[in-house]
């Protein structure tokens, strides 16, 4: 196989959300693009559509990216109608122009869900998920106190699934393709990682407790398995996570009623 | 002249770190909320650092300039992180896994520091397992290892080919679980844009918030810089877009000696760049080359051909060739300029020459192909996905691409820079990977620095400031930083000249990469030192920044970094320039063996070179650290 030849270049218009500020009303913008290689990815057609527009003293087009390889998760756009775009299983950044016909009308957007307010353009403000997890995304272990790595065994099968949960970028495509904004894969696969290894076990009940309150309280929506969810995710993460979250919580919220507690506990966060 | 003493405790070597951490001061546990510590960073060093000094008491502050901590750069790391755990029974100890980081680092490293982190390295590995890090496991349940350059013992802890993001994320968790419990306070959106120094010691900073323009002073008794590495300085890089050299750069003109900034590291396997508009070149880890085989064709003309149509007998696997017991494992430096040879010699690949094939078919004949697949899937979809070609059925094609930076602010065995109250930890520091570093080193350092090493160190500081005596952010020296940065922004929207600020950084980078890159030479130095002042008069003059500074404004985040490469980008050369010999991944070809390895001179060089600012347009000062070898010989390093 050869890659596309280079040299055969394709042009495209974009619909592109442009919107000042997270009280600011938006709207869509057309721009063109032309001459643009087939190898280039959509950010960086962005980029060369940016540097125009700086260079003529005109706002450029604010979106969010990084490591411009699928991993950190910022990125985060609703291409043509759909949270990364066209393609299964990648990010926004790893979305290439060959994947669009030449003449193609292509709309990019911010990811649209109430806990995520615009911040401007197509940026939006995820820091919900950060709460989330400090609610209890962790296991307590204070540095320093951890037992010799190899004194506890983790099933290979265990570690593997357990590793396809913790795959989650945290990029919030699964609440923006969710039409009731339901955070439930990006919490159940936290939820699920921990729940698989024997380290998470003291702070199960706990912690799927903690995080589920958490996401209601910010506004996140209900799951009604639509699993839209995980057909955007950009690593793949299987919506059965969702199911195996549920069972958590309903064995935890028995337990929880029903277990004898010792007085004498304290609190604590 | 800074003042650069060490520190290193006096003893055998394997016994400094234990005698150090029992004799250094420490803060009272009462005492400790009284500190206020900021961290810049929340990569693997500044979160498990963040994560750490608030779990023993201090009120830390955590500054990012992401949306969100969990973003930090380190999250890309693939292929693993080394630890001496010696689990796979194959040889591997605390003193092999120094030496082999001595020798990688070309013995331009400091003994003690690199002791330390081999003796840390095997903590780092039970504080991730107990955080619920998904490291690969065999069937028994025991950690999984896997073999990188420069060893030749299976030390790698690795989690697919996600161990930067499951570190991380590890990493992010306990500093979540602080931030929950209000221990930290973190910022992200904040981007560290000065230094505030008071009586000589780092006391604060001040940011510019990314999303509101607002600029804020805040004041501390310790900062702690982890704010990585300065690689994008020649544009295109393996990192991450964002990655930038502000913070430390500004510390730097502060008064914080930069140390050995031309040691830059070229990784030998990243993705061929495809054209002008390229943003950024993408790692193939080198995990890879476990399996795969390195080659190009033997014969110029073949150079275009189908990779299929060359017949065995034709191929030059030119690693196992000249580095028979290393093989495709040699070193990067080692692999990357033996790469630039080839190409150099026109037996180059691909369509522009600049590539050379990484090569997975007998790797599947042995394994199959569902084999290859578990090892390395994600890989191969990385690379499909930008090339649109399988890598099962054709081999990849890989070319050397500018990767992590082993100079960064000098720092004391204490972590400490010549700048008393300021840390320097991970990346941003120089200290412990010499002139190159090895693979799977990084994010041991990182996470050693942040959960083993500053919670001991800073301690010894701060039990020589009188607590509550921080000072309040109304002093002038607060008022005279903000200034600065708000002056600074204030004249790159002035300039109002024509070019975007991307022409301005891809110019710099090609004068970087053709005048410091793999080879270098005393002219190529000698020239860029001539365009890179004139490019920076350029810029500020012709540079076109839109908006304002008042709100969210990516052109002007952008335009101050790029300045600040600028400025950089001449101490590298300058850096380059004055090192007469090659080590590691500084290359000088003046100063090489007729086999084209590097030639080292200990008489002359075997020291750090430590640059301080000494104002604007004037020549920076070179102040040097001697290296003093006890345990190690310096030899010239062979992997053949
Ligand atoms: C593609 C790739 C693969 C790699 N693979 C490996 C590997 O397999 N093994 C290995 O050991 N190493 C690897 N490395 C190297 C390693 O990932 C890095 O060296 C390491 O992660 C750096 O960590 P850090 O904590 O020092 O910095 P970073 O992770 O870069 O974090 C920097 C932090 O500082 C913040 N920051 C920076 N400037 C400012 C500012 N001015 N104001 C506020 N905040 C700021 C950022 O927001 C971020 O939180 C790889 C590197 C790359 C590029
Ligand atoms: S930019 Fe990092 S995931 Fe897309």
């Amino acid at each position: 196989m050869v890659a596309e030849s280079s040299t055969s270049t394709i042009s495209v218009t974009l619909r592109v959300w442009r919107q000042d500020g997270p009280d600011k009303p938006g709207r869509f913008v057309v721009y063109k693009a032309t001459d643009l290689s087939p190898n280039m990815s959509l950010l960086e057609m962005l980029d060369v559509v940016n540097n125009e527009l700086e260079s003529k003293g005109q706002d450029p087009i604010a979106f969010a990216h990084d490591c411009r390889e699928g991993i950190c998760g910022t990125c985060s756009m609703v291409i043509d109608g759909k949270p990364h775009g066209p393609h299964k299983g990648v990010a926004t950044c790893q979305t290439y122009m060959r994947s669009f016909a030449d003449g193609a009308v292509i709309t990019l957007e911010p990811f649209r869900a109430k806990p995520f307010p615009v911040i401007k353009d197509l940026i939006t403000d995820r820091s919900a998920f950060d709460k989330i997890q400090q609610a209890g995304g962790f296991i307590s272990v204070r540095t320093g106190a951890a037992p010799d790595a190899n004194s506890i065994p983790v099933p290979k099968d265990a570690a593997d699934l357990a590793m396809d949960a913790a795959a989650c970028i945290g990029c919030g495509a699964c609440v923006a393709a969710c039409k009731n904004a339901s955070a439930m894969l990006f919490v159940s696969a936290k939820v699920g990682q921990y729940s698989l290894l024997p380290q998470g076990q003291p702070e199960r009940d706990r912690r799927v407790l903690a995080m589920v309150a958490s996401m209601d309280d910010l506004g996140f929506g209900n799951c009604t398995n639509q699993y839209e969810c995980s057909a955007a995710c950009p690593k793949l993460i299987s919506h059965d996570f969702i199911a195996r979250m549920n069972r958590d919580y309903l064995a935890a919220s028995f337990r929880q009623a029903l277990s004898p507690k010792s007085a004498a506990a304290s609190g604590g966060a | 002249m800074a003042k650069l003493e060490s520190k290193i405790p006096s003893g055998p070597l394997a016994d400094k770190w234990r005698k150090h951490k029992a004799e250094i001061k420490l803060v009272n546990p009462a005492n400790k909320r009284k500190y206020e510590i900021i961290v810049v960073g929340a990569g693997l060093a500044g979160a498990s650092a963040a994560a750490t000094l608030s779990e023993l008491g201090y009120k830390v502050k955590c500054f990012v300039f992401h949306d969100s901590p969990r973003r930090a750069h380190s999250i890309a790391a693939q292929g693993g992180i080394n630890a001496a755990k010696n689990y796979q029974n194959d040889g591997d100890s605390v003193f092999r896994l120094f030496y082999d980081t001595i020798k990688g680092g070309d013995y331009r490293s400091r003994e003690a520091n690199v002791h330390r982190l081999a003796e840390v390295s095997v903590n780092i590995i039970d504080q991730c397992a107990a955080q619920g890090v998904p490291f690969a496991r065999e069937y028994g349940g025991l950690l999984a290892n896997r073999s990188f350059g420069g060893a030749q013992v299976s030390r790698t802890f690795y989690a697919r080919g996600q161990t930067g993001q499951q570190l991380l994320l590890g990493a992010y968790s306990a500093l979540m679980k602080m931030a929950g419990q209000g221990a930290v306070e973190i910022f992200p959106n904040e981007e560290m844009s000065d230094l505030v120094i008071v009586d000589g010691q780092a006391k604060g900073i001040i940011t510019r918030n990314l999303n509101t323009g607002e600029v804020r002073r805040w004041s501390a008794d310790a900062v702690v810089l982890a704010t990585g590495g300065y690689g994008n300085v020649f544009n295109l890089s393996t990192y991450a877009r964002g990655s930038n050299a502000t913070a430390i750069w500004r510390a730097y003109r502060r008064g914080a000696c930069f140390a050995n900034p031309c040691y830059t590291q070229i990784h030998p396997t990243c993705i061929p760049v495809s054209g002008d508009y390229q943003s950024k070149l993408t790692l193939m880890s080198e995990s890879l080359r476990n399996d795969g085989r390195i080659w190009v064709p033997k014969k110029k003309e073949d150079c275009k051909k189908d990779p299929a149509q060359i017949a065995e007998e034709d191929r030059d696997y030119y690693l196992e060739r000249i580095y028979p017991s290393f093989g495709n494992l040699a070193p990067r430096d080692v692999s990357s300029r033996a790469a630039k040879r080839m190409c150099d010699e026109g037996r180059g690949v691909g369509e522009t020459g600049l590539g050379v094939y990484l090569d997975f078919a007998d790797a599947i004949s042995r394994f199959g192909e569902a084999g290859v697949r578990e090892r390395y899937g994600n890989l191969f979809d990385i690379y499909h996905e930008i090339t649109n070609e399988n890598a099962y059925k054709t081999p990849m094609r890989i070319f050397p691409a500018v990767h992590y930076t082993m100079g960064g602010l000098w720092v004391d065995y204490n972590l400490m820079s010549n700048v008393p109250g300021l840390f320097v930890l991970g990346e941003a520091n120089f200290s412990d990977h010499g002139a190159n570093r090895l693979g799977a080193s990084a994010l041991m350092q990182g996470l050693g620095d942040g959960y083993f090493v500053i919670p001991y160190t800073i301690g010894d500081y701060l039990a020589s400031q009188k607590p509550g005596s921080r000072p309040k952010t109304d002093r002038p020296e607060f008022s005279q930083a903000e200034d600065n940065v708000r002056g600074i922004s204030k004249r790159l929207l002035a300039i109002d000249g024509k070019e975007p600020v991307a022409h301005f950084h891809k110019r710099l980078g090609k004068i970087l990469w053709d005048g410091c890159g793999m080879a270098r030479t005393k002219a190529s130095l000698e020239k860029a030192l001539q365009e890179i002042p004139a490019l920076r008069e350029e810029f500020w003059k012709n540079l076109k920044v839109p908006g304002s500074a008042d709100n969210l404004n990516q052109a002007l985040e952008r335009a101050n970094r790029v300045a600040d490469f600028l400025e950089l980008g001449e101490l590298l050369c300058l850096d380059a320039l004055e090192r007469e010999e090659s080590c590691g991944g500084h290359f000088r070809e003046e100063h090489q063996y007729p086999d084209g390895e590097c030639k080292r001179d200990d008489e002359n060089f075997a020291h750090v070179a430590a640059w301080e600012f000494q104002g604007e347009g004037k020549k920076p000062l070179r102040n040097t650290e001697p290296l003093n070898y006890e345990t190690v010989k310096m030899s010239v390093r062979s992997y053949k």
